[in-house]
């Protein structure tokens, strides 16, 4: 059958008759790139910035076309009324935001989303971050630094030259280490080494968090698991509503399905499929090739041709 | 007054012209197309004008049957909808999907011997024939208030507290969760049942009078509900959030790729236009034997619209009981079979069987009625030894929903019963324990029916209004 491709509906609510005076408007008003791929963007968003606490996200939409993602909030300001966000250009949307400029807009966006990171008076916190988890890792630093816990940040990239937030992280906790996997930054080897070193010389260790990849999260788990550690670990399964409606989120823990945008994102470590999520998360790899695939040739012809862009 | 031409059950129930299943059943393009204004007229005339009319008793709000049957067999078309209006703000809608035959058409009485009045066929064609004619509702809001309101959730019962709060004159503002308002009515029901231009245009006429909806906006989280009436000034709120958390079977295999909940599974390709990716970007698999395990409404939904996607070759649903237990719509049941769906009944999923983390089948298991449980249906009894293995490669889950949590998260001081939905201190005004915050719809009841969450619109805004006028 002939596809049928349908101008874009919806969203009359915004179409047509004049935008409400509320209407939240979404503009970019920096944007970089920090480490080659990842992309810092601060956001105007006052009063979601109003909100905001560490540990949690909120899903974006660029355009009518576009796909509901969720994003970590890493940084809020509430005086200036900016998020700021860290993207990783892995596939089709996050790609496409990387090409925002500054002065865009972005249609939707809404949060604050999740249960906030608990923020007490633990003790020694060890904190792991991988990836963009790094990001999510910067405010809850600063707060639980600020709380009086001695709190030990592990970073953990391929190279040097991926690692996010190195002066941040630094500024926000009592202590860092890096560890890089060809040696160019901090020692040559994994988070997990680090960790194992910081178990030995530090007791006791009230409380570890990680955020990254899951392989980073379910190798720190194990870790931990031996010293029972309590450990909270933040998962970031597909989602679309971001509010609890259609289950797309859900994750096994404890042998009880939880819905991660609503009883999550973090939870106990320990209790966690992590299989499972994986599982989940490579659910739209053959699709996210081939939107990503027409993206960037729909690019390419652009560039060449110099065609106007999609509206 | 002029009577009605013929009356009585001489003239058969016409019944509307429809698409034929071969040309539909690959279109999105709705299924049922109608009346022409001759039929309804014909239609209308059977009704009896019964001075005790049982038929209002069957309509949740008590549209006022008799009445717009009559200007609609007198030609009034117009009349007929401000009619409706008085009680019904979403007459395409509701013509379209109450489950009529189980309320205003059950208690008609030409339905005792022959076959009841087509009330709600004819409900959509008045709101039909009046949105085409391009009518203004003629509503006139009363003077402002000075009184603000904040509604939650732009639901059929957010959306029905809202056009009449704003007609009361009362500033309304609507905060929804999604980035496009109108709740179930457009992520959950396909457009092959309810085109979505009938739901923009009547959240455009609650726009024109003066409601604000703000989208993007988590109620809960952006903003408490303490927030809200203290900070921001309004002085009164309806929590209309709808169903949430959607059920899973707690069989083996849910969580394998492929598994969906029928609110994702809709969802994608309703509000997210999956089937049309790549040109959208949310993507859906190209499935092709899809197994719906349930028997309401959204199983038929889900199934009927999986059916639609281009590489579907085979639909089934599985349900524990038999077709007469089927709660779902008698139309949508019969649409679904001419359209292709094969149902299964007396069978229910024990387990989903993977291969490589996706689907490959589902195992069901054999069930034969026994005594009546205490709903009156009779209870399915499994049959040991009569497992076997379906094929499929998607599975969707259609079992209904709880309650959506992330209201009731942030306020402490609301109560709620073990489920999650919020209690009423006051039924008959939609009344919370919480002063100032009232709630409807499926958040209080549970997941029921447009028609009831509308009907619960209506009460909580003549609470709404008493309560701010009252109040100083
Ligand atoms: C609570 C939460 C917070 C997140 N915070 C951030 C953040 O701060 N910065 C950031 O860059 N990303 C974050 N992510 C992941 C981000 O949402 C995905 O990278 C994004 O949806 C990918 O969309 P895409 O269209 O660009 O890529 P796709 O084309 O959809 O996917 C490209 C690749 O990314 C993988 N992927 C898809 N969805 C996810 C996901 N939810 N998590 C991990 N991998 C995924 C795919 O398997 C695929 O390999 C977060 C996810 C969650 C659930
Ligand atoms: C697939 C499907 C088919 C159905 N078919 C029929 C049918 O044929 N006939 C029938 O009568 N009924 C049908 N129903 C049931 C009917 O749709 C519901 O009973 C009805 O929509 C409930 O209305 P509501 O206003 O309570 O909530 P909803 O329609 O669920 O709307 C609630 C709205 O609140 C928003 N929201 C939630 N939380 C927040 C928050 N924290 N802040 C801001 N906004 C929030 C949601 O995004 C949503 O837009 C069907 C349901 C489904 C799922
Ligand atoms: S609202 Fe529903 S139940 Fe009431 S008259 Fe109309 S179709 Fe019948
Ligand atoms: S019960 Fe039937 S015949 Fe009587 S008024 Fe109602 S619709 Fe007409
Ligand atoms: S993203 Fe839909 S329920 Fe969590």
């Amino acid at each position: 059958m002939a596809r049928r491709v349908k101008p874009p509906r919806g969203r009359s609510t915004r179409s047509g008759t004049a935008l409400p005076e509320t209407s939240l408007v979404f503009n970019v008003v920096a944007k970089d790139e920090r480490t080659p791929g990842v992309f810092r963007f601060v956001i105007q968003a006052p009063q979601i910035a109003r909100k905001a606490r560490p540990g949690q996200f909120v899903i974006l939409r660029l355009n009518e076309h576009g796909e509901r993602i969720p994003l970590t909030i890493a940084h809020h300001d509430e005086v200036r009324g900016t998020l700021t966000l860290f993207v990783q250009a892995v596939g089709k949307t996050s790609i496409e935001m990387s090409r925002l400029k500054s002065g865009q807009g972005i249609l939707d966006i809404a949060g604050p989303l999740g249960r906030p990171t608990e923020i007490e008076r633990f003790g020694t916190v060890v904190l792991v971050g991988g990836g963009f988890g790094i990001a999510a890792l910067w405010p809850i630093a600063r707060e639980l630094t600020a709380a009086g816990n001695r709190t030990i940040a592990l970073l953990g990239a391929r190279s040097k030259n991926l690692l996010l937030l190195q002066e941040e992280i630094q500024a926000a906790s009592s202590e860092v280490r890096v560890a890089t996997n060809d040696g160019s930054a901090g020692t040559r080897g994994l988070v997990t080494d680090l960790l194992e070193q910081v178990i030995r010389e530090e007791s006791p260790v009230h409380r570890v968090i990680a955020i990254g990849p899951v392989v980073m999260m379910k190798a720190v788990c194990e870790l931990t698991r031996a010293s029972s550690i309590p450990t909270r670990v933040s998962l970031n399964p597909i989602m679309i509503d971001g509010t609890g409606m259609c289950g797309a989120c859900r994750v096994m823990v404890d042998g009880k399905m939880r819905f991660a945008c609503v009883d999550g994102p973090e939870f106990d470590g320990h209790l966690v499929d992590f299989p499972g999520l994986e599982n989940r998360l490579r659910g739209y790899l053959p699709e996210e090739r081939k939107s990503r695939e027409q993206f960037t040739r729909v690019e390419e012809c652009r560039l060449e041709e110099a065609t106007p862009p999609r509206s | 007054m002029e009577q009605p031409p013929k009356k009585g059950n001489k003239i058969p129930r016409q019944s509307a012209p429809e698409r034929a299943p071969e040309e539909r059943k690959r279109s999105f393009d709705e299924v049922s197309l109608g009346y022409s204004p001759a039929m309804a007229m014909l239609e209308a005339s059977r009704c009896l004008q019964c001075k005790k009319p049982k038929c209002v008793l069957g309509c949740p709000v008590h549209v006022r049957i008799p009445e717009f049957i009559r200007q609609v067999a007198e030609g009034d078309f117009l009349d007929a909808a401000r009619t409706i209006r008085e009680t019904n703000a979403l007459p395409a809608v509701t013509g379209r999907v109450c489950p009529q035959e189980d309320q205003c058409e059950k208690h008609c009485v030409i339905g005792i011997k022959g076959e009841p009045l087509a009330i709600g066929k004819l409900e959509r064609f008045v709101a039909d024939y009046e949105r085409e004619a391009g009518a203004e509702d003629g509503m006139q809001p009363a003077p402002p208030t000075g009184k603000k309101i904040a509604i939650i959730g732009a639901g059929p019962a957010g959306l029905t507290a809202a056009g009449d709060l704003a007609a009361l004159g009362h500033e309304v503002v609507i905060f929804e969760a999604l980035h496009q308002a109108g709740g179930v009515l457009f992520y959950g029901i396909p457009e092959f049942r309810l085109p979505r231009n009938i739901i923009e245009m009547e959240i455009d006429r609650l726009k024109k009078r003066g409601v604000t909806i703000q989208l993007d906006y988590v109620i809960g989280k952006i903003k408490s509900l303490d927030e809200l009436l203290t900070e921001d000034g309004f002085h009164a709120v309806f929590i209309a959030t709808g169903a949430g958390l959607p059920y899973f079977l707690g069989i083996p295999g849910e969580n394998l790729n492929g598994v969906y909940s029928a609110n994702e599974f809709l969802t994608r390709v309703n509000l997210m236009h999956a089937w049309e990716f790549p040109e959208f970007d949310t993507p859906l698999h190209a499935h092709q034997a899809i197994a719906v395990i349930g028997g309401g409404n959204t199983a038929l939904d889900a199934a009927r619209t999986a059916l639609r996607l281009p590489s579907a070759r085979q639909v089934s649903i599985v349900y524990r009981r038999s077709s007469e237990e089927m709660p779902a719509r008698h139309e949508e049941i019969r649409h679904a079979r001419e359209e292709g769906v094969l149902f299964r009944f007396l069978e229910r999923p024990v387990a989903i069987l993977g291969e490589n983390g996706w689907v490959k089948a589902v195992r069901c298991q054999k069930m034969q009625l026994g005594e009546p449980d205490a709903s009156g249906r009779r209870r399915p009894l499994p049959i040991p030894g009569s497992e076997f293995d379906l094929a499929a490669d998607a599975v969707v889950i259609a079992l209904g929903s709880g309650s959506n949590p992330l209201i009731a998260q942030d306020a402490k001081d609301l109560e709620t019963d073990p489920e999650g939905h919020i209690e009423l201190s006051d039924a008959d005004i939609q009344m919370t324990s919480k002063p100032g915050v009232f709630a409807g719809g499926d958040i209080v009841t549970g997941a029921a029916t447009v028609i009831s969450a509308m009907g619960a619109g209506k009460k909580a805004a003549r609470g709404i209004h008493d309560y701010v006028m009252r109040s100083t």
